[in-house]
């Protein structure tokens, strides 16, 4: 099992083999961890295309499988793993996050209050909200 | 509406904190400092305004909170009383102007316009975002038990992105307190030197 964290948040994918090289997904578990998939123009992911380089499609699309370390690396985002390869993080890359921020629309976000409930800043759109951050340490 | 998030990544830290409070709003506990890569924040008190629609106003800028604290009296814990005053008009203007901005909306004279709001985003580098992935990672090691792996991210995350309190102080040892405020912190905090520890806030009056 390898444990991907994404956007999304935390993928537990089962018949992921840990390795410090590649990520092959299935295609289903590549598109539940980030929403990215194989399409006769390249890889997508909702109306984004990212063509893959001529001659190279095997080094990110196998069969039914997607190595989505390969494409984060293209993509030129943030991809770091375990030393086993038993846990990775595919993040959004610097570029990303400032066309983000200059949208000005806040980024939204789901976090557990202490009783375990979720809760997402778009549950509060209507509101003015003041997101305040502390910490105990 | 005000939404409290603790920076905090072992859950229970802030658990005797929120009881004191006694909250009327949502307090919600960010273990992966998600909100530090999604907003830029890199210490606490940081706080972002956002209107109705879901739009920034204000970018994450420290939250009334004066770095007074660096004149204090380290054995005493005494500060200094013109200290004590600007930290004390750091927070109360801090107050008044978000009230105004609930009272007021956009025409607050505290809501940033749309080009001033983009003229204050803080800076995303790639190391910056880098380093939040290893923050990140090292949160589940740390959740899976492997915690000197887990550390050694946190240091190499720390390394990258040296302007984030928020990774360094999580990752520090704490006192009986549980406050990250060891020797090495003051260190830290002292090789600022002329350097802010908090940001300063563009709002008239701030110290």
């Amino acid at each position: 099992m390898v444990t991907v964290l994404t956007e999304s948040g935390e993928h537990d994918v089962k018949a992921a083999e840990p390795s410090t090289g590649a990520l092959w997904l299935s295609a289903k578990d590549a598109r539940q961890a980030t929403g990215w998939e194989a399409k006769p123009e390249g890889l997508c992911k909702g109306e984004t295309c990212v063509p893959l380089p001529a001659g190279r499609e095997r080094e990110f699309v196998d069969g039914g499988r997607i190595d989505l370390a390969a494409l984060w690396r293209h993509l030129d985002r943030p991809v770091v793993r375990s030393e086993r390869g038993h846990a990775w993080v595919l993040s959004e890359g610097a570029r990303e996050r400032q066309a983000a921020l200059a949208s000005l629309e806040a980024p939204d976000f789901a976090l557990p209050d202490p009783s375990g409930r979720m809760h997402r800043l778009s549950d509060y759109r209507g509101k003015k909200v003041f997101l305040v951050t502390w910490a105990s340490w | 509406m005000v939404i409290a998030v603790a920076m905090d990544s072992r859950e229970g830290d802030p658990l005797p904190w929120i009881d004191a409070a006694k909250p009327t709003y949502p307090t919600l506990i960010d273990r992966e400092h998600r909100l530090a890569d999604l907003y830029g924040i890199v210490n606490v008190p940081q706080a972002v305004w956002i209107d109705e629609a879901g739009r920034i106003v204000r970018p994450a800028e420290p939250a009334g909170a004066y770095e007074g604290f660096r004149q204090m009296n380290r054995a005493t814990r005494e500060m200094p009383e013109d200290v004590a005053r600007r930290t004390a008009q750091a927070k109360a203007l801090y107050l008044d102007a978000i009230r105004d901005w609930a009272r007021n909306g956009e025409r607050s004279a505290y809501a940033f316009t749309a080009d001033q709001a983009r003229a204050h985003l803080p800076a995303v580098t790639e190391d910056s975002a880098t380093a939040q992935a290893m923050f990140r990672l090292a949160q589940l090691l740390l959740r899976h038990g492997e915690g000197e792996e887990a550390q050694r991210f946190i240091r190499e995350a720390s390394r990258l992105h040296p302007d984030s309190w928020c990774i360094w102080r999580q990752g520090a040892g704490v006192t009986e307190l549980g406050l990250a405020a060891q020797p090495d912190f003051w260190e830290r905090v002292d090789g600022l030197g002329a350097k802010r520890y908090y940001a300063p806030v563009d709002m008239p009056g701030m110290p």
